[in-house]
């Protein structure tokens, strides 16, 4: 059983919903990442998802292309991200951790490679926001073969037929949209987001994590009700920036958001 | 080349071209790209779709541009008869317009009522803004600050037809983000937003779509050279930013073998210095905005900043199916730096009193080189894909005259 599945029947289990914060590795430099991991499941995270980073981010808002740009100036590369992960599982060997982000670092990697890679490092699972399952047949052998899980996004367009298709290619959870846009946009409408989930589960057999628009405990709590797992990714990145030039003040930070977030999904 | 592949067989039903081209989008968009796939698959061998395309190009934009033998640059260079496909005659003043006219009939169909687009030079938004106008559009052109500043003139063209202008900041602040701008727009209004692309890159289908509306250069060149000069043309060139105008040219010749094609990246300060925007000539495939193509990028797969005096050429990526074209080897793909193209666009102005956009000057730059090497009786077509008018300042910025 991969982590990812463990994780989501142990939370089932307790009657809990997965909390996934998402914060750009190497940003604003590549000694504070691990840290902030650490920190992050201290204060409640379930599982880690870890933005690779990118030049050219066309899927995110102006929070998360700062990131970028910040991880960037301070020379993170995919293999250094890799790193991160591998110092991270030396202290944690339970919490899942999904590489996000774009596909071109990890076709200039190589995809033998970096599925290699991904096992050698304990990376969980990847998701690719530019890799639809039309054009994943040669991604998907290559994980499903050392156990790493393809996760994918579904969104508010996204028709029947194709949920059941993502449904097929995927493993490990469904990521769901939850509005058209792009990461850090406007609120998100809880009955339509719970309705759509509802839509999900009946085409495809995944978890569901809803992300995109959660801003705060009350959000989070929302959407805590009516899916498997909430992801949440501007809000922390945010923290991030403020405390760019006080890099120890980072993780208290975001910390502080996360376990407002926990404990409102726990109530 | 083992045997001829036929080229009308491309892109494949998902939109590759080999292993180039497909659609890699986030989600979001996939719907939207399947409903203007369908829209246009089906519009495409509509006759009264075809027929107001054809009227639109034709009392609209000016069409057929004509095929003008260049005699006194051709007597200069000595070699190949020199023809020149006047793209800068049409409205608007580029090759750009052939498409954006198609595009806006297609939003029609789509009942959409705003479009956005992204643009370099600005000949792109130009030519979005002027078929908004005139089929009363809403329309938002996405723009880098850095070519905002170059191309000032076509930034108020654009707002004097009822654009707003969208400065984007992100990135090296020119075309490559003014598409990853267009692109989160459009992901956040896709329901009444139609998303004019500019150039042959892109997800499919935009790539066959935009070829097939610039296609129009070389049906018309095509039959303009057996009428006028009496048979086929030897070579073609045109300039390689995204591709259109090349692949508009180029794509009626493909199957007749005996046409020799040059396609003209921008060499920046050269080549070998890697300052430059030439992906074909000094890339290798990748994934940006949408599909794969040959693309300028580190060892770690970041996408990194391209140069060019010519905003339109600035792109670090091009159109998927000159990758291909490349790689089966039916196109060479050369490139002219900054210099030779400004000492085209002088030498042009001077010789044939046509003044090109500094984009066509690397076409005519490489023409200048390719046209010796050739016969008397030899017959050479470069596109002249749009005029110079708007590069006037930044000529005059080189030469240290202010206004």
């Amino acid at each position: 059983m991969s982590r990812i599945q463990a994780c989501f029947e142990q939370l089932n289990t307790d009657g809990r919903k997965a909390l996934i914060p998402f914060i750009t590795a190497g940003d604003p430099n590549r000694d504070v990442t691990v840290p902030v991991m650490h920190a992050m499941v201290a204060a409640g995270a379930d599982i880690i998802e870890l933005g690779v980073p990118f030049s050219d981010p066309m899927a995110d808002g102006p929070v998360i292309q700062k990131a970028c740009e910040r991880a960037l100036e301070a020379g993170t590369s995919l293999h250094d991200v890799l790193a991160m992960v591998t110092e991270f599982r030396r202290q944690n060997e339970d919490t899942p951790v999904v590489l996000m982000g774009y596909l071109n670092p990890v076709e200039a990697m190589g995809y033998e490679t970096f599925a290699d890679a991904c096992v050698s490092a304990g990376v969980d699972g990847v998701l690719l926001v530019d890799l639809p399952p039309e054009e994943c047949e040669q991604v998907v052998p290559r994980f499903r073969q050392r156990g790493v899980d393809l996760i994918f996004l579904v969104a508010p367009t996204t028709t029947d037929e194709r949920i059941r298709r993502i449904g097929e290619a995927a493993s490990g959870y469904l990521y769901y949209v939850s509005l058209k846009g792009v990461t850090g946009a406007a609120s998100l409408n809880v009955e339509e987001v719970a309705a759509r989930v509802e839509t999900i589960r009946n085409l495809a057999q995944l978890p569901i994590g809803v992300g995109f628009g959660i801003k705060d405990a009350a959000s989070a709590q929302a959407v805590s009700r009516v899916a498997d797992g909430v992801v949440v990714g501007s809000a922390l990145v945010n923290q991030i920036a403020a405390n760019a030039g006080q890099t120890d003040a980072i993780a208290p930070a975001v910390s502080a958001v996360l376990a407002e977030m926990r404990s409102a999904m726990d109530e | 080349m083992t045997e001829r592949p036929d080229y009308k067989a491309f892109p494949d039903q998902r939109g590759h071209f080999g292993q180039f081209g497909g659609r890699f989008v986030s989600e979001t968009l996939m719907a939207a790209l399947d409903e203007l796939e369908t829209m246009y698959r089906r519009l495409k061998d509509d006759p009264q779709f075809q027929a107001d395309f054809d009227y639109d190009l034709a009392h609209y934009v000016g069409r057929p541009s004509p095929l003008y033998l260049a005699e006194r640059w051709s007597e200069q260079l000595g070699g190949a008869r020199v023809w020149l496909k006047r793209e800068d005659l049409n409205h608007t003043g580029a090759h750009k317009v052939n498409n954006t006219i198609g595009q806006a009939l297609l939003a029609r169909h789509m009942g959409k009522k705003r479009v956005i687009a992204e643009t370099g030079a600005g000949q792109h938004g130009v030519a979005s803004a002027t078929v908004a106008a005139r089929l009363g559009l809403e329309c938002h052109v996405f723009m880098g600050e850095e070519d905002i500043r170059r191309q000032r003139l076509n930034v108020y063209r654009m707002k004097l037809l009822g654009a707003e202008v969208i400065p984007v900041t992100s990135g090296s602040r020119t075309l490559k983000d003014a598409m990853n701008e267009a692109m989160r727009d459009w992901v956040t209004n896709v329901d009444d937003t139609f998303y004019i692309i500019g150039t042959v890159a892109g997800p499919h289908p935009y790539p066959m779509l935009v070829r097939d509306f610039q296609s129009v250069i070389g049906r018309e060149a095509r039959e303009q050279s057996l009428k006028q000069a009496g048979k086929l043309p030897d070579a073609l060139v045109a300039c390689v930013g995204g591709g259109s105008n090349a692949i508009g040219l180029f794509h009626p010749f493909l199957e007749d073998e005996g046409v020799a094609m040059y396609g003209v990246e921008a060499a920046g300060d050269g080549v070998d210095t890697g300052r430059h925007a030439a992906p074909l000539n000094a890339g290798r495939p990748g994934v940006l905005h949408g599909n794969r193509t040959y693309l300028m990028e580190d060892e770690n797969g970041q996408i990194i900043e391209t140069h060019s005096v010519s905003a339109g050429l600035d792109y670090p990526g091009v159109g998927p199916e000159h990758s291909w074209l490349k790689d089966i080897g039916r196109v060479n793909y050369v490139a002219a730096d900054d210099q030779e193209a400004l000492a085209a666009f002088r030498e042009l102005t001077r010789v044939e009193g046509i003044m090109p956009a500094l984009e066509s000057a690397h076409a005519l730059a490489y023409a200048r080189k390719l046209a010796p090497t050739m016969g008397a009786d030899q017959n050479l077509i470069v596109n002249l894909s749009g005029r110079g008018d708007k590069d006037i300042l930044t000529v005059a910025d080189i030469d240290g005259i202010e206004f």
